[in-house]
């Protein structure tokens, strides 16, 4: 594991992209096929699941260096990650090891279900065999969460250059179902027949935001232009008699919605749907929230199925009669998914998302303006000739979002960050007021340059209220304009409001806290822009 | 009423009538060491040991400063003052008081690892033990400085093959003449920035071996860092003055970085975890070795400091410092690493 460990350690010195595909690919020219896998595997999300409790690990890392809990736990939220609180304080190693990056996750691996008092043997001759480097990833590997600062797309680039096959072929071989621990590398990734897999999706095409007027793409007649949904970006996919339903994160969640199986029927085999997932009851689309209560769940009660239906609105077709379409332009394949549409036999689950009949920009900024009532995000921008193609790329498709809802809100706790940004003061609640009180109704971090957060920072350390844990009450004195996409009603909210994608927009140092919004101005905005079946 | 006690000054001993290390203004100072969070403008008289004192005139500028030999005992109002080696930096001190059979401590900035340039750290047996704790947490712990400069030089040889400058950043004081101590020489030609190159000047006039350096001038030119290393403060790193450089590697050398989030925060290439204050092992053990039962936790983690030391079975206790009990928090934040500059 020690190259695994000096590879993290490579990854985590630089920003510099190049530097970390070379450092990436040199690692692949080092380590065993099967190490490779795992590598890749740990790089796109899929990671075994967790063995051993992080309360175990926590209790056994105190015990071991010999410190109370408290302490423990005190340095923990100062470091902010489990995984380098616990390398960082164990007693030095007395031993080396030169096993490798498959070895320790079959190690943590047999972990499961083992007695307690077993699992902390192995832990502790685990650790006593490795250095800081190697113990801070052995850790991560047990807890997860594992951001190693390398996107899917740049470790695809980096394999790419070291096995010389192409990237957008790479994407494709890497999706859905592979099973790093049994898996044959050279099988997967030099195979010229990923479709072997029925259930294997496509890489999605994913769009930038546009930046200034859309007078700028030229023609409208060359663009086709609809509404973007706001629920799940999925892909349905029915081969070989079954039906696959993936997420945009490379999910496949096929059970979580049991709605769609009315679709292996209708639909003909070889036939790949690009599409959203919605919450759909009654001929209306709600709102996001509603999908969001029963995503988490393990069983879908006859109850949660019933109130929170959903339904998908196809955006395009990628495959048809088994052919892969994508490098055919979108009329086309538009032309297609409007004839498989048409069928009758289609259930009323499967709907199609309209293009936007315009003949300008100016009715079609009209549209979007509208945005709200349909419970959309905005538009979406495709031109009509182009390919689908692989990941974020810009060009051929826009996303052209409403402008978000804003409001003046006073800090009144803040939360130490994680990660790079752990021991500053980054993530704050913000209140408006209800007559001389300040109600809070807002969580909010993202926003801020450095700079920024460094000047909140020693704001919140001098000018501390009480504290609660890793969390201080400060006085209120700081107003921020806050953005959000959405505003729905809560009943688990003090304020009875609850919203969608909250940031902060700008630090308003302008204005004194008697002139941030009241609310009455929050419920105001509930009232135009909310959704009712909600909470 | 205690021999030492804390007010808005700083650490204050009412039957000498004089301070140690005062924040404001006072009649009499005595000074721990030259770092500028300990030794301030304003003063009346000054008293520091004679290593530390070229490097405070220099900083201070025309003050009236005595000296005192490390051990010496002075006797103010039946007090007995004494200096005692801190291994912090050269001339650093803890300070020895005692009267009437009562023995304090003030220990300023300590570490225990010898670097060839401070005096070694001496345990002083004392009643009270005021400590700071800058690193009062247990994931604070330090390897030895020779690994750690085996890391910095094979950075260094890193950057040549790559054609990059390698810059380093430590504390003008202190700092800088410690990693200077422990690079290579034979690697390749030494810069350094003005404000290290003044204290090393200093340094040398009082005979301590540093090795060659050249201090970066204006008219330097790209090709004449070729190969080279340049120890700069940290305020440097976010000035343009490092643009001259380029393409270079950054390094920066403090306790800090033994953290990975500070470490990424500074947008650093490399972090070294070499620290002029003592980790965590290392405060457990001189607050042991003093004997001391009342402890007195100064900047730093205090709270967390104080309340594991009240359950090792000290009377332990926070002091204040003038940033609200946090200076050493903020000062993280704001790029502690600029304090001494």
């Amino acid at each position: 594991m020690k190259e695994f460990a000096q590879l993290f350690r490579q990854l985590d010195q630089t920003t510099k992209i190049n530097l970390k595909v070379e450092s990436l690919a040199a690692y692949f020219e080092q380590v065993s096929d099967r190490d490779k896998l795992w590598t890749i595997a740990i790089l796109s999300h899929r990671r075994p699941s967790r063995t051993v409790k992080t309360s175990l690990l926590r209790q056994w890392a105190a015990e071991l260096s010999q410190i109370p809990l408290w302490l423990f736990e005190e340095s923990y939220h100062i470091v902010g990650d489990l995984a380098e609180t616990i390398a960082s304080i164990l007693p030095p190693a007395d031993r080396e090891n030169e096993y490798s990056l498959t070895y320790w996750i079959d190690y943590i691996k047999g972990l499961k279900n083992l007695p307690e008092e077993e699992q902390r043997e192995y832990l502790l001759d685990a650790w006593g065999m490795m250095d800081h480097a190697e113990r801070f990833v052995f850790n991560k590997l047990i807890t997860g969460g594992f951001r190693m600062g390398v996107s899917q797309k740049l470790m695809v680039r980096a394999l790419s250059k070291y096995t010389k096959v192409d990237e957008n072929k790479l994407t494709h071989r890497l999706m859905g179902h592979w099973d790093p621990g049994e898996d044959d590398f050279q099988e997967l990734i030099f195979s010229e027949n990923p479709a072997d897999d029925l259930s294997k999706p496509y890489p999605f095409y994913l769009a930038y935001a546009l930046e200034g007027e859309p007078e700028a793409l030229g023609a409208i007649e060359e663009w086709q232009a609809e509404r973007k949904w706001d629920g799940i970006r999925g892909q349905l996919i029915v081969r070989g008699g079954e039906l696959f339903v993936w997420s945009r994160g490379e999910e496949l969640v096929t059970d979580k919605f049991p709605e769609y199986q009315a679709l292996l029927g209708a639909l003909p085999d070889g036939t790949v749907i690009d599409g959203e997932i919605l919450p759909y009851k009654d001929g209306k689309i709600l709102s996001f929230n509603l999908l969001q209560t029963r995503i988490g769940r393990k069983n879908l009660s006859k109850k949660i199925l019933s109130t929170a239906p959903v339904a998908v609105m196809a955006y395009d077709l990628l495959e048809f009669g088994g052919e892969d379409l994508r490098e055919r332009p979108l009329s086309e394949r538009r032309q297609l998914l409007e004839q498989l549409m048409a069928s009758e036999d289609l259930p009323s689950v499967f709907m199609l998302s309209d293009c936007l009949q315009v003949k300008n920009w100016d009715e079609l900024r009209q549209a979007r303006a509208e945005s709200r009532n349909f419970q959309s995000e905005g538009l979406m921008l495709k031109r009509k000739n182009s390919p689908y193609r692989v990941g974020r790329k810009k060009g051929d498709w826009w996303k052209w979002k409403v402008d978000p809802l804003t409001i003046d809100a006073v800090m009144i706790y803040a939360q130490r960050g994680h990660g790079r940004r752990a021991n500053l003061y980054t993530d704050y609640t913000f209140a408006v007021w209800e007559g001389e009180q300040l109600v809070p109704f807002a969580k909010a971090y993202s926003g801020l340059t450095d700079a920024e957060i460094r000047r909140v920072d020693a704001f919140v350390k001098r000018n501390t209220k009480e504290r609660f844990g890793p969390v201080r009450s400060v006085k209120p004195e700081l107003v921020f304009e806050l953005a959000f996409e959405g505003i729905n009603k809560s009943s688990r909210h003090k304020s009875g409001v609850a919203l969608r994608f909250p940031r902060i927009l700008r630090w308003r140092e302008d204005k004194p806290t008697e002139e941030a919004n009241t609310l009455d101005d929050l419920k105001a905005l509930l009232k135009l822009y909310g959704n009712d079946q909600n909470d | 009423m205690d021999l030492l006690t804390f007010n808005p000054n700083g650490i204050y001993c009412s039957q000498a009538d004089l301070y140690i290390d005062p924040w404001r203004p006072v009649e009499r100072a005595l000074i721990t060491h030259g770092h500028s969070d300990h030794a301030r403008y304003g003063h009346k008289h000054y008293l520091c040991t004679e290593t530390a004192a070229p490097v405070i005139r220099h900083r201070l500028g025309d003050i009236k400063l005595q000296t005192i030999p490390f051990g010496k005992k002075v006797t103010v109002n039946g007090v007995d003052f004494s200096f005692h080696p801190a291994g912090h930096i050269l001339g650093s001190a803890q300070i020895r008081v005692a009267y009437k059979g009562e023995v304090w401590v003030a220990s300023g900035d300590y570490k225990l690892e010898q670097d060839g340039l401070a005096e070694a750290f001496e345990p002083i047996p004392c009643h009270s033990f005021i400590t700071e704790s800058t690193f009062g947490l247990p994931v604070y712990t330090w390897q030895d400085q020779e690994s750690i400069f085996e890391e910095i030089n094979d950075w260094w040889r890193q950057c040549q093959a790559a054609g990059k400058v390698a810059v380093l950043s430590g504390y003008s004081l202190g700092k800088a003449q410690r990693i200077l101590r422990g690079l290579d020489p034979s690697l390749g030609p030494i810069f350094t920035h003005t404000a290290v190159e003044n204290i090393n000047r200093i340094i040398r006039q009082q005979g301590y071996d540093l090795p060659v350096t050249q201090q970066v001038r204006p008219e330097m030119k790209k090709p004449d860092f070729v190969g080279g290393i340049v120890v700069a403060p940290p305020a440097a790193l976010n000035s343009p003055w490092i643009k001259r450089f380029q393409p270079h590697s950054l390094g920066i050398a403090s306790g800090w970085m033994r953290l990975r989030g500070a470490r990424r925060r500074r947008a650093a290439d490399r972090g070294f975890v070499l620290s002029d204050h003592a980790d965590w092992p290392d405060l457990n053990k001189a607050i042991a070795a003093t004997g001391a039962s009342r402890v007195f936790v100064t900047h730093g983690y205090t709270s967390i400091f104080s309340k594991w030391l009240n359950e090792q079975g000290y009377d332990a206790q926070v002091v204040e410092t003038r940033f609200e009990g946090e200076l050493n928090e903020i000062n993280e934040s704001t790029q502690a690493a600029e304090k001494s500059e």
